[in-house]
């Protein structure tokens, strides 16, 4: 699988860095053509680093749950409404009144797409499959499916919705396997 | 509210535009629309920027491109509504002008995404949906989102990755013809289409919208100055604005984009036609092709024909200058490029060049009947959606076009 995530980002920005000092030390400039050659641009000096830290405060039960192996939804108490992705607050009802559920993990597909062109932050992963897929509560749930065999994924196939440690990050997600698997 | 018109507009060249600073490609646009209305920047009395960035240097957009376009100290605000930014723009120019806040007021739409490496914009449109939830832990790309739909979309109609290469091949005929247009001069075939790489299956390359620079600006002026500006004024007739869930998973179906349905249901409320077979009322409309896919739910969340039915349309070619309905004769997003924050402007000047009978080289002009056109712009995955309609006549409904 060769380099981590890391190292290719940070070989990426090492090259353009690196690039960068060398043109100013040999004009006084941070100025260099574009990719075509063409038009002469001003290479940032700057860098700004983006890695957001988000409240998981109230819906942590959820996080517990995938360490015991579960999956949970949240459910209003008043209006009986699913929420997954699970939220704590019912905009309808105005309560946050929730009862945590197990999804019971039985699912059919609705719909998948394989990224084969990733993201930079994906790029360590191979090909990998996004699918939807409507549980047995009438909710759907978004995931990767895991899969043998890309070109026998059909919609309208049984799903099992399950805990997965993502590697090599090595962190608990949940994932799409066949239902026969 | 009193009416509302388009006397002037201005579009910059799209595509790679790295000979240009982000004030620089705006004020392309804002020269041109302010010759175009003979206006003075002293008269514009209100802009809006339509800006997504992020990948782009400037954090102010709005007050970077008001001091280069000397359009100080008029006030300003910078909208977002991703994909559909510039519809954003637009409406919150014509609510100004419409309320009475403002007689004159300019829509600016304008991004600069070639300031940031490939990859960045990858990473920055897979986000734009729900990040905790759909991006950080599943890596959807923005092909991705659309290609959910595809999928859902074959498997229920039984359509195939040809028919969606078709509508590729049209945007690419007509964008060719357009000197603004990311692509001109280039068309391409079905076959190179269907031989193109999948980016996110069953979506190709040739499937999707460019990474584009690009700007334009509209001038919009209140009923009273309207023809003392223009002998042809564009009145914007009536606005839908809707928005879809932030999870793709909450939404019930991927066969169409309710957001743009329920848009398009207040659009034509507003103007007392039903939202069936509506391609009748419109001499041409330009819609969102960010992806093939999202041309074909176009015409079906429109209501130019029912659900499944879009399909036949490409494959009938009635699409094309001539057909039932022509769609994105200025190349659409597919190939005139998708400058995000410029995309929901530059469909306001199309519309505007269009009904004044005015788009060169005429093998692009729509022959103008009625004298309605209808613009249709999506802002992430149907996260946002707005329909705009456009008219030569400040009253009245539209008409039915006449048979052919």
């Amino acid at each position: 699988m060769g380099m981590s995530v890391e190292a290719r980002y940070e070989e990426f920005w090492r090259q353009s860095i690196k690039q960068l000092n060398e043109v100013v030390k040999a004009t006084g400039l941070p100025i260099a053509p574009d990719e075509k050659g063409q038009y002469n641009l001003w290479y940032d000096v700057r860098e700004l680093r983006l890695r957001f830290s988000i409240s998981v405060e109230r819906i942590k039960r959820f996080f517990e749950g995938l360490k015991e192996g579960k999956i949970y939804a949240t459910r209003c108490r008043r209006c009986g409404r699913y929420y997954f992705p699970p939220q704590i607050d019912c905009p309808y009802c105005k309560t946050s009144d929730m009862d945590w559920v197990e999804i019971s993990g039985e699912g059919e597909l609705l719909t998948y797409t394989m990224i084969n062109t990733k993201p930079l932050t994906y790029s360590h992963y191979p090909d990998y499959i996004v699918a939807i897929a409507r549980m047995r509560e009438g909710f759907n749930v978004l995931a990767w499916l895991r899969v043998n065999d890309p070109e026998k994924v059909r919609v309208g196939m049984k799903v099992k919705l399950q805990v997965t440690r993502r590697e090599p990050e090595g962190y608990l997600t949940y994932e799409f396997v066949p239902a026969e698997q | 509210m009193r009416g509302v018109a388009i006397v002037g507009v201005g579009h910059a060249k799209f595509g790679r535009r790295t000979d240009v600073n982000l004030g620089e490609l705006a004020w392309e646009a804002v020269k041109e629309a302010l010759e175009d209305a003979r206006l003075d920047q002293k008269d514009i009395q209100y802009f809006v920027v339509g800006n997504v960035g992020g990948w782009s240097a400037e954090p102010l957009p709005a007050v970077v491109i008001g001091e280069y376009c000397g359009l100080n100290p008029k006030g300003t605000m910078r909208v977002e509504a991703a994909c559909a930014t510039g519809s954003a723009a637009l409406y919150n120019a014509y609510l100004a002008v419409a309320s009475g806040m403002a007689d004159i007021a300019m829509a600016i739409g304008v991004e600069k995404m070639y300031e940031s490496p490939t990859p960045t914009v990858v990473e920055f449109i897979g986000r734009a949906g729900n990040y905790f939830w759909e991006f950080e832990n599943f890596g959807l790309t923005f092909p991705g989102y659309y290609a959910l739909y595809m999928t859902a979309y074959m498997n229920r109609f039984r359509a195939t990755e040809e028919d969606f290469c078709r509508v590729a091949v049209k945007n690419h005929y007509y964008g060719s013809m357009n000197p603004k247009a990311q692509f001109y001069g280039l068309r391409i075939t079905v076959d190179q289409c269907l031989k193109s790489r999948y980016v996110a299956w069953p979506i190709k390359l040739y499937d999707s919208s460019p990474i584009t620079d690009g700007a334009a600006a509209v001038i919009l002026v209140s009923e009273e100055l309207a023809r003392k500006i223009t002998d042809t004024p564009v009145w914007i007739r009536s606005v839908g604005v809707a928005t879809g869930t932030a999870n793709l998973s909450r939404r019930s179906d991927f066969i169409g984009l309710d957001a743009a349905y329920q848009a398009a249901e207040q659009a034509f409320k507003r103007v007392g036609i039903e939202h069936r077979d509506t391609w009748r009322y419109f001499d041409v409309a330009d819609v969102h092709d960010c992806f093939t896919i999202a041309e074909v739910m176009a015409y079906e969340d429109l209501g130019f024909v029912e659900r499944g039915m879009g399909i036949q349309l490409v494959r009938n070619e009635q699409t094309y200058k001539g057909g039932l309905i022509p769609v994105n004769l200025d190349g659409g997003l597919k190939a005139k490029g998708h400058p995000i924050g410029a995309t929901g402007v530059s469909m306001a000047v199309e519309m505007t060049k269009q009904l004044r009978q005015s788009v060169e080289p005429r093998d692009r002009q729509a022959d103008i009947h009625v004298g309605w056109a209808l613009a249709h712009n999506v802002g992430g995955t149907g996260h946002y959606a707005y329909v705009t309609l456009y008219s030569l006549d400040k009253d009245g409904s539209p008409k039915v076009k006449p048979k052919r």
